[in-house]
């Protein structure tokens, strides 16, 4: 997994609350498995169905197409549970979502691919968004190590981040690894079920 | 502080097979469902590890999301899908997996078929690659949806590792009116409380109205806890469920069954057990429901005007408001009954059992769908089909002029060639109204299964407890 530590970048505001997972990468009928999944990304509102650019959709606009920091309402991610939808912003060069909340699956799957979900009280968001939109340079830094989101004023914010998704993202480490140490409490814990609730393994 | 236990609680405890000292669990997970969507990824995943699927009899395949609806369908008949099948029928057989085929009688969306074969089991934990997992714990499974890596994680290790969700009780007082059903009570939930209240908890749903109801309604309403924002929704488990599980192709038998019985029969919470946060909903006060927009939450009762976007609580809900009047070509204030609808889709996880097809038959028969509609049937399962087969069912709706289809996910979700064509309007007994779910340009409205029948023979939407009467 790719590592974060600390991203510098253009943050781009989406501001709508809501964004689906089917807004954020649409089923597209006849898409190959193998076509570029950054193109998916928010397809139908970046592209018109000849496949021309919406010219004003905020990511097909300078200097947005650049983003590495998206700035959402709240609820990012809600609907399905597809993963894409984390792939596809990586994929365009989205290292962090910035949103007052985001749905649980979209989260979760967030921190499984080092993407980022950053949630910050709903006041220093609209602060965040203002600040934003009123720069010349949109660019801000999100720095996991001091967790600290530093704004295109140079303002500083401070976030926080569960302590173990933290260190998975600093250090890249999968969460399957860390699952996967545990395989003799896995055993074990199997052997003693197969007594409790024998009816569950269906092998026997 | 007392030693009540909820449900979720007791289901929850029963699985752990270690707490991390940062609060994370490493939960056992019973059953796992792969299907054709979201599991190629995995594969390769495992492969990449150089790890097998470590239980495989735990572990059941289906086709679903892209295969093709059509009489005589095949893993060929849709193209674009074909693909993704090949994918996952070489995945299966590379790894093992059993896999419920194209051809195969037992086929259907995975969240019909894995109660309809016993694969589901109150007590047990469930998970799939599918947001809608939830539909599973109308039996009192405590089941949810999860993401392509926790599903390599799972065919891996047989387990996950997540934390505790809060947990939420919603009690379902009174009894529903002629002509409102659990999709409607959902409905109602959503729209009152909105589409992330549940964002953080599991929810159980409880009260007189949810043990009054058959175990295939309570699956219409756990299905949608995830447009509520939970990822898991779970009924506990009763004699109308143990019921229900008998005599299925993978329920335990003989003296497994005894003994899964009596194990069953302590799943409920305790009676001064405390839940992070309560509802209460009214079902006698509900009427039919339907959305109006581009959210679950853009929710009105069928006989009341559309809302007005200047009276939402902030600037933002106005906003996505307008947004959504635009995009579903409608106007705040107007009625929704007497709008053309030009599909009518009947089917998806939400709403295609046995139960639902029947509730739609009853409006539908003796009547003739309207010029102009496009109308769909699609069971849940090739067994639900079969059963509606026997019943009569698809005599009904064909001679209605309903098109009766092969079992899958077909309208819901725009990725097997059933698709709303651009700038129409369907009413759909499906369970998200997104900008472009059915299709490019699509307006879906949601309703219940007898709501979406009578639309379909009206050709607009129209007040279901009309046609009920008449």
């Amino acid at each position: 997994m790719e590592t974060f530590t600390i991203v510098t970048g253009i943050a781009a505001p989406l501001l709508l609350p809501n964004i689906n997972t089917d807004a954020i990468t649409p089923m597209i009928a006849g898409r190959s498995l193998s076509a570029d999944i950054g193109k998916l990304l928010f397809a139908n509102w970046r592209y018109h169905p000849d496949g021309s650019e919406i010219a004003d959709f905020v990511l097909n606009q300078p200097p947005y197409r650049e983003a590495k920091v998206l700035i959402a309402g709240a609820n990012f991610g809600c609907g399905s549970s597809r993963e894409r939808a984390v792939w596809a912003l990586m994929r365009f060069g989205i290292r962090c979502v910035i949103a007052p909340s985001f749905a649980d699956i979209f989260y979760d799957n967030a921190f499984q691919n080092g993407l980022l979900p950053l949630v910050l009280p709903v006041a220093e968001h609209v602060a965040l968004a203002d600040a934003v939109a009123q720069a010349r340079e949109p660019v801000v830094t999100v720095d996991l190590d001091l967790c600290r989101l530093t704004d295109p004023d140079g303002r500083a914010i401070a976030f926080t981040v569960p302590a173990e998704r933290r260190v998975a993202l600093r250090e890249g480490l999968e969460e399957i690894q860390v699952i996967l140490r545990m395989e003799d409490e896995i055993d074990a814990f199997q052997a003693r079920d197969r007594g409790v609730r024998p009816w569950v393994y269906l092998d026997r | 502080m007392t030693d009540a236990t909820t449900l979720i609680d007791k289901i929850w405890n029963a699985h752990v097979i270690r707490t991390l000292s940062d609060g994370r669990t490493l939960l056992h997970i019973d059953r796992h469902l792969i299907h054709d969507g979201s599991s190629r990824q995995a594969f390769d995943g495992l492969r990449t590890l150089d790890r097998k699927v470590r239980n495989l009899p735990l572990n059941f395949a289906v086709v679903d999301h892209i295969v093709s609806t059509l009489p005589g369908r095949t893993g060929e008949s849709h193209p674009p899908g074909r693909e993704r099948i090949h994918a996952l029928r070489d995945n299966c057989r590379q790894f093992g997996v059993g896999l419920f085929d194209v051809d195969s009688p037992r086929q259907g969306i995975v969240h019909v078929i894995a109660p309809e074969l016993g694969i589901a089991l109150p007590g047990t934990t469930l998970v799939c690659g599918d947001s809608h997992t939830a539909t599973n714990g109308g039996l009192g499974a405590l089941a949810w949806g999860i993401g392509t890596t926790e599903v390599m994680h799972v065919m891996a290790a047989q387990a996950l590792l997540l934390r505790k969700p809060k947990q939420m009780r919603i009690t379902f007082r009174g009894a529903p009116q002629e002509g409102v059903f659990s999709k409607d009570l959902i409905l109602h939930v959503i729209g009152r409380h909105g589409v992330s209240a549940g964002a953080g908890f599991a929810v159980e749903y409880a009260g007189e109205a949810i043990r009054r109801m058959a175990v295939e309604e309570r699956m219409t309403i756990c299905n949608m806890s995830i447009e509520f924002g939970a990822r898991m929704g779970i009924v506990a488990p009763d004699d109308s469920v143990i019921q229900y599980v008998a005599g299925r192709p993978f329920s335990p038998t003989g003296r497994l069954w005894e003994q899964a019985v009596a194990h069953w029969r302590t799943l409920a919470s305790d009676e001064d057990a405390c839940f992070d946060r309560e509802l209460e909903i009214d079902c006698s006060a509900v009427r039919p429901q339907i959305t109006w927009g581009t959210s679950p939450q853009d929710l009105v009762s069928i006989d009341e005007p559309l809302p007005d976007p200047a009276s939402a609580a902030d600037a933002e809900r106005c906003e996505a408001m307008r947004r959504a009047f635009a995009y579903m070509d409608l106007v705040p204030g107007c009625p929704l009954e007497g709008v053309p609808v030009d599909y009518a889709f009947i089917g998806s996880c939400t709403n295609s059992r046995l139960s639902d097809l029947e509730a739609a038959a009853r409006v539908v028969r003796g009547r003739k769908v309207a010029a102009g509609v496009t109308a769909l049937v699609v069971p849940g399962s090739m067994q639900v089909k079969a059963a509606a087969e026997a019943a009569g069912l698809d005599k009904v709706f064909v001679a209605a002029g309903f098109e009766w289809r092969n079992a899958g996910c077909s309208m819901c979700v725009t990725s097997n060639g059933d698709v709303v064509a651009p700038g129409k309007r369907a009413i759909s007994t499906t369970n998200r109204n997104f900008e472009h779910r059915q299709g490019p340009q699509s307006r879906t409205h949601l309703a219940s299964p007898a709501s979406v029948a009578a639309a379909a023979v009206s050709g607009h939407i129209v007040d279901v407890r009309k046609l009920l009467r008449g």
